[in-house]
């Protein structure tokens, strides 16, 4: 039988002598881990943070992109009643089935007599794959940047009721002005 | 007698209740140093609600310690279905009892003189005074290897008594592992052992409190250098952790020797891991780092190289000997740490060759050169 013996591969790593000799490359390894260890605990001691990980949820990463799917909110009309007509579609096509509306009726609103008096999104089982978005034909529902505060003990708590995602303001959003342009006349003599 | 007594219980619990807390306080330390070093916060959720409040006191994860002994304590005992019943349950106090056992001999204060502590007490200690220490054995450094090596015992009957292949393998390489740095690990005290002239730990801190060439203190690490840093890295791979911790590599043997433990039974190994972190900093702080004593102090004060001479009260010695001792363990466990967040681990052939072949000739080189140093100088202090 041959003696093993061990393949010689491509990449086989060359160490120097310096490298070969251990001791000094360890060294230097411990000086790298413990500056940095140093360092940071200098910052901690002085009062600012010496870490790069975020304490979610108590704090939140500012630089989430524009475009990132977070929590939902529920446009409004400029009378602060939400914009959705309660159709539905975005229940039907949520593939998580997540949503639940109830519908209300509102004589004295010619224009939308139909109008949720119950809007509920459960975020322990929403995927968030912004498929209401798409669906909805009023724009009543967008997705914001922000990733809705859902940590909790028990799953119950994880649902966002209408008054939680009414918090859009158009005043404020100038990406998403309301009404959208071209949208004002149609709507016409309801203003 | 009575008062013998009293005097041993109060170090027994003192030596029982600083190991306890060395291993509770030293799971929360290597999570937040490999935290800290690693840009990251740490585990920091545990808390303690002051009840009928909602105040949470967090204090840096400081209770994760306590969640993690809570958890040990109520998870499921798993017990493997073919196993060696008595081997299997005997195996984590094999390693856990010799590894509380070393620290008998291990001197954590000077002489301890209760009459001039409490002068209400004087009568009836009558001059008595106390080495702090548990046992004040002339076998001292013998005692602890023959304990620490009770270890690999343990070890071995948990791998081979779980009748499964990865804990057999895990089993196998502790017990190669250990035999091997043991014997490093034995032969880089032996210089000291030449240069003190006993085996006594605390004579051989006595022998430390004084100066070497006129100012540096006579510290092991000062007479032994070479050794200090063989005698740390064969401690390390005794104590099987990363970068030596073949025995339980998990990437390879899943948890090694101790897979098929769980629940208290598990967390007896972990905890025997992380006492024995402390008692390989206390016998490296006792060998090496001048045991309870700051540099030039001693039972009576200090003794500064110009020939000045601080007094201190008896009582003031004993509490800066007790802190210096904690805080000197408390530092090299952080240094083990601190190797353990930065080194990779070594494959097993390497361990071995770097025991047999690397270490082991340095250590008789260094033993050597001692030898003959100790012989030149024979009667002259070094």
């Amino acid at each position: 039988m041959k003696p093993y013996k061990r393949k010689q591969y491509w990449n086989e790593a060359t160490l120097t002598p310096w490298e070969r000799a251990y001791l000094p490359e360890i060294l230097r390894g411990l000086i790298i881990t413990s500056g940095v260890f140093l360092r940071n605990m200098q910052r901690w001691i002085t009062g600012k943070k010496g870490a790069l990980t975020i304490y979610y949820p108590e704090e939140t990463r500012a630089d989430y992109a524009p475009l990132n799917r977070g929590k939902h909110v529920l446009t409004q009309r400029p009378d602060g009643k939400p914009q959705c007509i309660a159709c539905n579609m975005c229940a039907t096509v949520c593939p998580a089935k997540v949503i639940e509306i109830e519908a209300a009726f509102d004589p004295t609103d010619v224009a939308h007599p139909k109008y949720p008096a119950r809007f509920e999104i459960d975020y322990s089982r929403c995927i968030f794959c912004g498929l209401c978005v798409e669906a909805c034909p009023e724009d009543a529902i967008r997705m914001a940047k922000e990733t809705p505060g859902l940590p909790s003990d028990d799953r119950r708590q994880m649902w966002l009721t209408l008054d939680e995602m009414l918090t859009w303001q158009p005043q404020r959003d100038v990406a998403k002005p309301y009404p959208p342009a071209g949208a004002a006349k149609k709507i016409g003599g309801a203003e | 007698m009575t008062q013998d007594l009293l005097v041993y219980v109060v170090f027994i619990a003192y030596a029982v209740g600083m190991l306890m807390t060395f291993g509770t306080v030293l799971t929360w330390v290597e999570r937040k140093q490999a935290a800290v070093m690693s840009d990251r916060i740490g585990a920091n959720r545990a808390y303690v609600r002051i009840p009928f409040t909602q105040i949470k006191l967090v204090w840096l994860g400081l209770f994760h310690g306590i969640a993690d002994g809570i958890k040990m304590l109520v998870k499921e005992d798993f017990k493997p279905r073919t196993y060696d019943w008595y081997a299997y349950a005997v195996a984590p106090w094999v390693v856990f009892t010799p590894v509380l056992l070393v620290f008998g001999v291990i001197p954590f204060g000077g002489t301890l003189d209760p009459g001039r502590l409490f002068p209400s007490l004087a009568e009836w200690f009558g001059g008595r005074t106390y080495n702090m220490q548990i046992a004040q054995l002339d076998a001292g450094l013998l005692i602890v290897f023959a304990f620490s090596g009770m270890t690999i015992i343990g070890a071995m009957l948990a791998g081979w008594s779980s009748a499964n292949k990865f804990s057999l393998l895990g089993g196998l390489r502790a017990g190669s592992q250990m035999i091997s740095y043991e014997l490093v690990m034995g032969l880089t005290v032996l210089g000291l052992i030449l240069i003190f002239g006993t085996v006594d730990l605390g004579s051989m801190v006595r022998q430390q409190s004084g100066v070497v060439l006129g100012f540096l203190p006579a510290w092991g690490v000062v007479y032994q250098p070479f050794a200090a840093v063989l005698f740390l890295t064969a401690a390390i791979a005794e104590n099987k952790r990363i970068p030596f911790d073949l025995p339980e590599a998990e990437s390879e043997l899943i948890a090694g020797y101790y897979t098929e433990y769980s629940a208290m039974k598990m967390g007896l190994f972990m905890f025997a891991e992380f006492i024995e972190i402390a008692i390989v900093g206390a016998l490296f702080t006792t060998l090496f780092l001048g045991g309870y004593n700051l540099p030039y102090m001693n039972d009576a004060g200090f003794t500064l190289p110009g020939g000045t001479t601080i007094a201190m009260s008896h009582g003031a010695v004993v509490v800066t000997q007790l802190v210096v001792f904690l805080v000197k363990v408390m530092l090299v466990c952080s240094f083990q740490i601190l190797i353990r967040w930065t080194l990779p681990r070594f494959r097993y052939d390497q361990v071995l060759a770097f025991a047999w072949k690397f270490m082991l000739p340095l250590a008789l080189a260094n033993l050597c050169v001692t030898a003959v140093l100790v012989w030149s100088h024979q009667g002259a202090p070094l």
